[in-house]
């Protein structure tokens, strides 16, 4: 189903939108031949689903000062939040075409300049401490608005990481929630095999994180999870999101070529069938 | 002159509630006043100065005026990238406060020689950076920083550095301060704690019949480059003196502005090696390196000798 706004047809569900930001992120990468394809696919799901049902914002007013914040601190995955932004409305679909093309301000990783971001990435581990510092000035003033911060799990490596997870335990900072986007591969293997992070979720608790679970490609278990954050009073939550790297598109899924890879005309094709794209 | 920093940083929170302050966990017997009269807008973020940094720009971009506070190069180069990345490319009203400027911490040893910072933050797209000469110096950019949107870098003595200005000087972003009247044929130039060196370097050379020109250059960047070329009308030799490598500091910043002006004068830099590998209090490191005020009297005669 959707609602016809002007000529374009925006998603109302968010399985729809995860479709329609896979659709087009693979899109946007197979046009300007840029990588990152499986990380934009393995967090389609989240994206889609805090985007619809949860985050308080307003794309007609992408400072609205009550908005909740979200930061993607995996910036490499800037296709998909990209998309998502274009199908919320926060600016123009025909953007997404520009996406990585000489002097487009689509860079390849997320960038400020794109209505409704709100941090420019791509550097792993910036992320959670800023959103931090969101939290604490919420916090001080006695504010509500949450802020959500999608790292990867490959991403965990990263030692500020670590600094803002004591920081936010230590402040209570309980309006701030971390989605791991666990697809289980990184720059060069498997993270089991690059730099075991196993067990991540005792990690994060022993850094006195609520901590919570979820097939990251579950909707409904995303949508009521997402929507009760805080998980306990005075902690700040951890969404351990198991994901599939590539997720949606068969060839693509849970292999690291697609880290890298942007997909021919066939590939293309073949790809954009198999997400249902009606012509 | 952290006393002084600390005192306006208080007397600015009191006027306006923006300004928040944060530590690496240093500015014991410094900081306590600020956080015991503003609990609210005071952290300690622990040893952590890349999370610090980010929090940093996390709060300013809720529309706070944070300022990062840690010694020597804890606030800087340990947490470069967030710098660059989240304090500069958002703008963000961020203030960077490092205490222990050049061979502050001489005894200390290499990891707490802040020789390099100026070159490195210069380097940083929309960053102010700053050595205030003394205290009064230091306070009155310490206003500045607060008044200017965006980026900015404060490097510091620690205390009881001698005073420079019997007044406050009046300062304007990026304008040098030229703190003799003379007309002499050499100027020397210099930032940061050690103006005054320089100062002395001046009377001395003064007292065997030689005029000298001083610059306190508050500002390494941005320069007001008119006024700077002003105050050497007529001067045929620039001496800088620097508390830094040679590389991309004070010295460097003055060697692009001549170089620019393509203006007949003869330029020279004293300034540290790249290593120093022995101890020694700032005084006598800076009398073993050529920068006590002896020193440059000594190298200003010979070079004018010379020429």
């Amino acid at each position: 189903m959707t609602i016809k706004l002007s000529e374009i047809e925006y998603p109302s569900n968010s399985l729809d939108l995860a479709q329609q930001i896979r659709i087009h992120a693979i899109k946007m990468v197979a046009q300007s031949n840029s990588s990152h394809i499986g990380s934009s696919l393995s967090m389609a799901d989240i994206l889609a689903v805090l985007y619809m049902d949860v985050l308080r914002v307003d794309p007609k007013q992408p400072d609205w000062p009550e908005r909740d914040r979200f930061i993607l601190s995996k910036g490499h995955a800037a296709a998909g939040l990209y998309a998502v932004l274009a199908l919320r409305g926060f600016f123009p679909m025909a953007l997404l075409k520009r996406f990585c093309q000489e002097g487009s301000l689509l860079l390849g990783h997320v960038s400020h300049h794109v209505p409704g971001v709100e941090l420019s990435t791509g550097s792993l581990g910036h992320g959670l401490p800023v959103g931090c510092g969101m939290v604490l000035a919420d916090k001080r003033e006695e504010k509500s608005h949450r802020v959500f911060v999608v790292l990867s799990d490959g991403e965990c490596d990263e030692g500020s990481n670590w600094e803002a997870a004591l920081f936010a335990a230590h402040h209570k900072l309980d309006n701030l929630v971390a989605i791991v986007d666990a697809n289980e591969l990184q720059g060069f293997g498997r993270v089991d095999e690059v730099l075991k992070l196993a067990p991540l979720a005792e990690k994060w608790r022993a850094f006195r994180w609520a901590v919570r679970e979820v097939d990251g490609h579950d909707h409904q278990a995303l949508k009521t999870l997402l929507n009760q954050a805080p998980f306990e009073p005075d902690h700040p939550s951890l969404v351990l999101a198991h994901t599939i790297k590539g997720k949606g598109v068969s060839f693509m899924e849970d292999q690291l070529a697609w880290h890298y890879k942007s997909p021919n005309p066939e590939q293309l094709s073949q790809a954009l069938k198999q997400l249902g794209e009606k012509r | 002159m952290r006393n002084a920093f600390c005192n306006v940083l208080i007397e600015m929170a009191r006027q306006d509630e923006r300004v928040w302050l944060l530590t690496g966990d240093l500015g014991f017997s410094v900081l306590e006043p600020f956080a015991k009269e503003f609990p609210s807008r005071f952290v300690n973020a622990g040893v952590a100065e890349q999370n610090m940094t980010g929090v940093a720009t996390g709060l300013s971009l809720s529309g706070k005026i944070v300022f990062t506070y840690s010694i020597a190069n804890f606030p800087t180069i340990r947490c470069l990238e967030q710098i660059r990345n989240d304090v500069c490319y958002h703008k963000a009203n961020v203030k960077i406060v490092a205490v222990g400027g050049g061979l502050c911490y001489g005894t200390a040893g290499f990891s707490h020689h802040a020789t390099e910072d100026l070159a490195i933050m210069r380097a940083l797209p929309g960053m102010v950076v700053a050595a205030p000469s003394d205290a009064l110096e230091a306070a009155q950019i310490t206003r500045l920083a607060i008044t200017t949107p965006g980026p900015f870098y404060m490097v510091l003595g620690k205390n009881n550095e001698p005073t420079v200005h019997a007044n406050p000087p009046m300062l304007n972003l990026g304008e040098p301060l030229c703190l003799n009247k003379n007309l002499g044929e050499i100027a020397l130039v210099s930032t940061g704690t050690l103006v005054s060196e320089v100062l002395r370097a001046a009377e001395m050379l003064k007292s065997s019949g030689i005029e000298a020109r001083v610059l306190s250059m508050p500002f390494i960047k941005p320069i007001d480059c008119e006024k700077f070329l002003q105050f050497l009308d007529g001067c045929r030799l620039v001496l800088v003196v620097e508390e830094h490598t040679a590389f991309g500091g004070l010295g460097s910043a003055i060697a692009e502005i001549l170089a620019e002006a393509s203006l007949d004068i003869k330029f020279v830099r004293i300034h540290l090696p790249e290593f120093i590998n022995f101890i020694g209090s700032q005084k006598e490191l800076r009398k073993m390196l050529g920068l006590d005020a002896h020193s440059i009297a000594n190298r200003a005669m010979t070079l004018l000798t010379k020429n």
